[in-house]
């Protein structure tokens, strides 16, 4: 207000100014997690799949407890019984209650999905940081170690693995892919360290004035979380998937002990008659795998500056 | 001479998330045959936005959003696609400031280079390699027959943008539009180039418009210079007026950020304090007011109108050269700003 | 391009090596031995033992195993007696070599293909069905996809026959099965690497030319696409030679995949441990095959 009295008074008088508005910002500042929020919640894909794999995750954790059957005790007054009132996905071709059955195999896949993802996730930073960190003959012999590893085909390695270590439980399968699946993360983690190296160097040539800890948890911990959450998103649907094959390769976990894989598994060997004995695991397969994927690719895209444009 | 190229009014917006961003304010500028001129400025500053909109080049999300382009009197701005094809690296074409990025990388030069003859001329790929043969040889490149079968990263900086230059000349085009030709080369190697860029414009008939931010570069090559801040053009006029007599207070800012020997004010290199403001949303008044040691209060609520000096086309936009403010600030005017230190 | 090729195969001959070591210790450190659980006198299964020369020292046993292999013999099945592990190879591995690479042959094209269109048409709804298509492609697993076509059009529909191998009709389910994988990974590949070839500088260059954007893909973008498109074959391979375990079973065709799955299901080790060798060391061939074409595809690999 007093300026625009003031250059209407005396247009051609010297433009007085403090120090502070040369260096005024003329945009509002958006940091970067709320900008990748921002970006992400455009997403509506991803919104939707996040959401619907919320509802999953606690239809999992609850859905067993909404019937009174338990997934071993067969109901021998329904058996291949389609779904009905009581029965709310039917039974299988031993009278066991699906609904139930359905959950309690998502617990066991998405457990074996979150854990076979996160160890080799912990593993592979451990390895690649100390792959990183120590820098000369140990880098050299790691990373050569991890292209080998890394040229090995990984299901042929998980299916050995079970064989070796005795198929059946979920340990094993976790076991398994833990060995099999490190090495990515550890490439990963690697980069990462030899980026806070070159950064410290960076920061001591120059003097600036932030400390190394606050470079390493406010610029690049928030940028590389970033790229670790969507690997593990995008991972996670990977693992269910193998699940699901070695399950139907009678690799899976043992019976009675559902898991998705292993209704799949079964039910097709019964999909003419009971289809939808088949389907319905199938379909919450399918669901899953879809949603993550969308999910992980939202995050991608979020995250990425260059594609929001 | 007659005009070849006229720009008027040209105004760009890119329509991003964001919001518009006002790359190009309403550009005036125009090329002779055979003549040479720069169009100078910081980077950020669209002199790239306006010449590879007056190519056809702008791409999404850039948007012309007025003005006209006059070439040979045809207004490029409404032309069609196909139109725009057939005058893109034939009557009017670029050379591009990385040659590395701007080069394919798995493709033979020889081949990058005949591309653009075939495309515009009926040519069998003998003719083609004969003329690409030719125009190596024009722009002094060693060894041509065999180095028309090289890889662009099997040549040095300096040699591949001498291809750049290959490529653009290989049709004989009446506009050259050479975009920051320089930059991304060593010293000894950006000296070469500007030679050879002098050199040919002896052998060739091609007008030339340069961009650049590098005022050396203007002073070795152009006969008239554009000095551009913020989307406009703020002052233009023969090379040799700009240089002696520079009247924009920008203007007077770049030519003392060189380091030169004779520089008036006892040697004293001058900077321009500040960043250039964001388009996204410039400011009402002139652009520059916010890091200008000498302005008004007008000059940040009001644009400054085109003052003209001594000899016809020398003019800056700066509120300086108002009845008003001539008298109180001839002193500034006189010592070109140096007398506020 | 020496250097590079002999790098490449000096690294997949260690691959090869570690493979072979790794899945030869794996298995003959397991506790107990493979006769175990069988009910026959201790006379017999120690001849049984010193027939597959098991009764040796580890170590000894394993340059046996390596002296064999070198020369081809890949030992003997526990559960076909006699049965020479190369001849199961040579009698079965043509039906899923041939049903592989015709699934791969398909899918890379169609993949490819649909990536292309997909990015041309980016964020219009050719891209937007494509990709529906790509992502559903990912979340339809073989075990999933298989039975279900398999009961449309084979029992419902009645169009092709439900199982077997033999005919090109038998073929043309079994291969979709397979590529379907790989058909949706390429396509969001390929558009991925169009669309980052589009935004590169040399395609600014090109316009400049006045190309127009048919040429500039055909010219420019389509082979600087196909060099990070060849990473994905080695995956393809990979995806392609697990589907068939799956897809052999479905589609009762008698493949390698089938012995494979019957090996591990009753645990015949020696079947087990050849083939792994086996399936491995095809992979990493082809691996490395994708290697040395990067280097015919980029003249940056090749010429360095």
């Amino acid at each position: 207000m007093e300026r625009t009295k003031a250059w209407k008074t005396f247009p051609f008088a010297k433009l007085e100014r403090s120090g502070m508005e040369a260096e005024e910002m003329v945009r509002p500042h958006t940091s970067y997690l709320k900008d990748v929020w921002r970006a992400f919640k455009r997403r509506k894909t991803a919104l939707v799949s996040a959401v619907i794999l919320l509802i999953l995750v606690v239809l999992v954790l609850f859905g067993p407890m909404m019937n009174p059957y338990n997934y071993y005790s067969n109901d021998y007054t329904a058996i291949n019984s389609p779904p009905t009132a009581q029965h709310w996905f039917g039974t299988d071709t031993l009278g066991r209650d699906l609904w139930t059955r359905v959950w309690v195999g998502g617990r066991v896949s998405l457990l074996i999905a979150i854990l076979a993802t996160l160890f080799p996730f912990l593993i592979g930073m451990v390895m690649g940081g100390i792959s990183g960190y120590f820098g000369g003959k140990v880098d050299m012999i790691m990373m050569r170690c991890i292209d080998i590893l890394m040229g090995i085909p990984a299901m042929i390695y998980n299916i050995l693995l079970i064989v070796v270590l005795g198929s059946g439980n979920i340990s094993t399968l976790i076991i398994a892919f833990t060995l099999t699946g490190w090495m990515g993360s550890a490439r990963a983690a690697r980069g990462m360290v030899l980026q806070i190296k070159a950064r410290e160097f960076v920061m001591a040539s120059k003097t600036l004035g932030a400390s190394p800890a606050r470079i390493i948890f406010r610029h690049l911990l928030p940028n590389t979380l970033g790229i670790m959450v969507v690997g593990v998103t995008l991972t996670i649907p990977m693992i269910i998937f193998a699940e699901a094959f070695l399950s139907f390769i009678g690799l899976g976990v043992a019976p009675p002990n559902p898991s998705w894989g292993q209704l799949i598994s079964i039910a097709a060997e019964v999909f003419k008659s009971y289809p939808y004995q088949f389907i319905i695991p199938c379909a919450f397969v399918s669901l899953t795998m879809l949603c993550f994927n969308l999910l992980g690719d939202g995050l991608r895209d979020a995250l990425d500056p260059k594609l929001r444009a | 001479m007659q005009t070849l190229l006229k720009v008027e009014n040209l105004t760009v917006s890119f329509f991003t998330q964001a919001g518009e961003v006002q790359a190009v304010r309403g550009v005036d500028f125009d090329i002779r045959q055979k003549e040479t001129i720069a169009i100078v400025g910081e980077s950020g500053c669209g002199k790239t936005v306006t010449v590879q909109t007056v190519m056809g080049l702008l791409s999404n999300p850039g948007r012309v959003k007025d003005g006209r382009i006059l070439f040979r009197g045809e207004d490029l701005a409404k032309a069609s696609r196909e139109r725009l094809h057939a005058l893109q690296g034939n009557e009017m074409s670029m050379i591009f400031q990385d040659p590395l990025t701007y080069l394919n990388p798995t493709m033979r030069v020889g081949r990058q280079i005949a591309e653009a003859y075939l495309q515009h001329n009926k040519a069998t790929r003998d003719e083609a390699a004969a003329r690409v043969l030719e125009i190596m040889r024009l722009v002094s490149f060693p060894s041509p027959e065999r180095n028309m079968r090289a890889y662009p990263f099997q040549l040095s900086g300096g040699m591949r943008q001498r291809i750049m230059v290959a490529m653009a000349l290989v049709c004989n085009p009446v506009v050259l539009f050479a975009d920051e030709p320089t930059t991304a080369l060593d010293v000894t190697i950006q000296a070469q180039i500007i030679e050879l860029m002098n050199s040919l414009k002896s052998k060739i008939d091609t007008a030339i418009v340069l961009i650049t931010h590098d005022m050396g570069v203007v002073a070795n090559m152009a006969q008239r210079v554009y000095v551009m801040y913020a989307g406009r053009i703020v002052e233009h006029g023969a090379a040799q007026d700009v240089f002696e007599n520079p009247r924009h207070p920008y203007t007077w800012g770049l030519l003392y950020s060189i380091p030169r020997l004779d520089a008036p004010g006892k040697g004293a290199m001058e900077f321009i304090p500040g960043t250039p403001p964001d388009l996204l949303c410039p400011p009402e008044g002139c652009a520059f007011a916010p890091r200008c040691k000498h302005a008004m209060n007008i000059c940040a609520v009001r644009q400054p109108p085109k003052y003209t000096f001594g000899r016809a086309e020398h003019c800056a936009a700066c509120w300086l050269y108002s009845e008003e403010a001539k008298k109180t600030y001839a002193d500034v005017i006189e010592k070109r700003g140096n007398a506020n230190g | 391009m020496l250097r590079y090729a002999l790098k490449r195969i000096g690294i997949a001959l260690l691959t090869i090596f570690a493979l072979t070591t790794i899945t030869f210790f794996l298995l003959h450190l397991l506790p107990g031995d493979p006769f175990l659980n069988i009910k026959v006198p201790v006379a017999i299964q120690e001849k049984q033992m010193a027939y597959y020369g098991l009764d040796k020292p580890i170590l000894q046993q394993y340059f046996i195993y390596l002296k064999n292999l070198l020369t081809g013999n890949l030992g003997t099945s526990l559960k076909y007696v006699g049965r020479n592990v190369t001849d199961i190879i040579a009698d079965f591995f043509p039906v899923s070599a041939a049903l592989g690479l015709i699934a791969l042959f398909f899918a890379e094209l169609i993949g490819m293909t649909f990536g292309i269109l997909s990015a041309q048409f980016k964020n219009r709804w050719p891209d937007y069905l494509l990709m529906f298509f790509a992502i559903l492609g990912i979340a339809l697993p073989s075990m999933v996809i298989g039975p279900l076509i398999r009961y449309f059009f084979g029992v419902e529909l009645r169009l092709l026959p439900v199982s077997g191998w033999g005919t090109p009709e038998q073929i043309i389910m079994p291969a979709f099965v397979l590529g379907l994988a790989t058909v949706a990974a390429n396509t969001r590949m390929m558009r991925a690497c169009m669309l980052a070839v589009t935004t590169q500088d040399y395609i600014k260059t090109a316009q400049a030319k006045g190309l127009t954007p048919t040429q500039i893909v055909m010219r420019h973008e389509l082979k600087n696409s196909l060099v990070p498109m060849l990473a994905g074959i080695g995956p393809a391979v990979a995806s392609v030679m697990m589907g068939s375990f799956v897809v052999e079973k479905i589609f009762v065709i008698p493949g390698l995949g089938k012995h494979f799955v019957n090996a591990v299901t009753t645990l015949d080790y020696p079947l087990i441990m050849s083939l792994t060798i086996f399936y491995g060391t095809i992979l990493v061939t082809m691996n490395l095959l994708v290697d040395l074409l990067y280097g015919v595809v980029d003249p940056r690999i090749r010429l360095d």
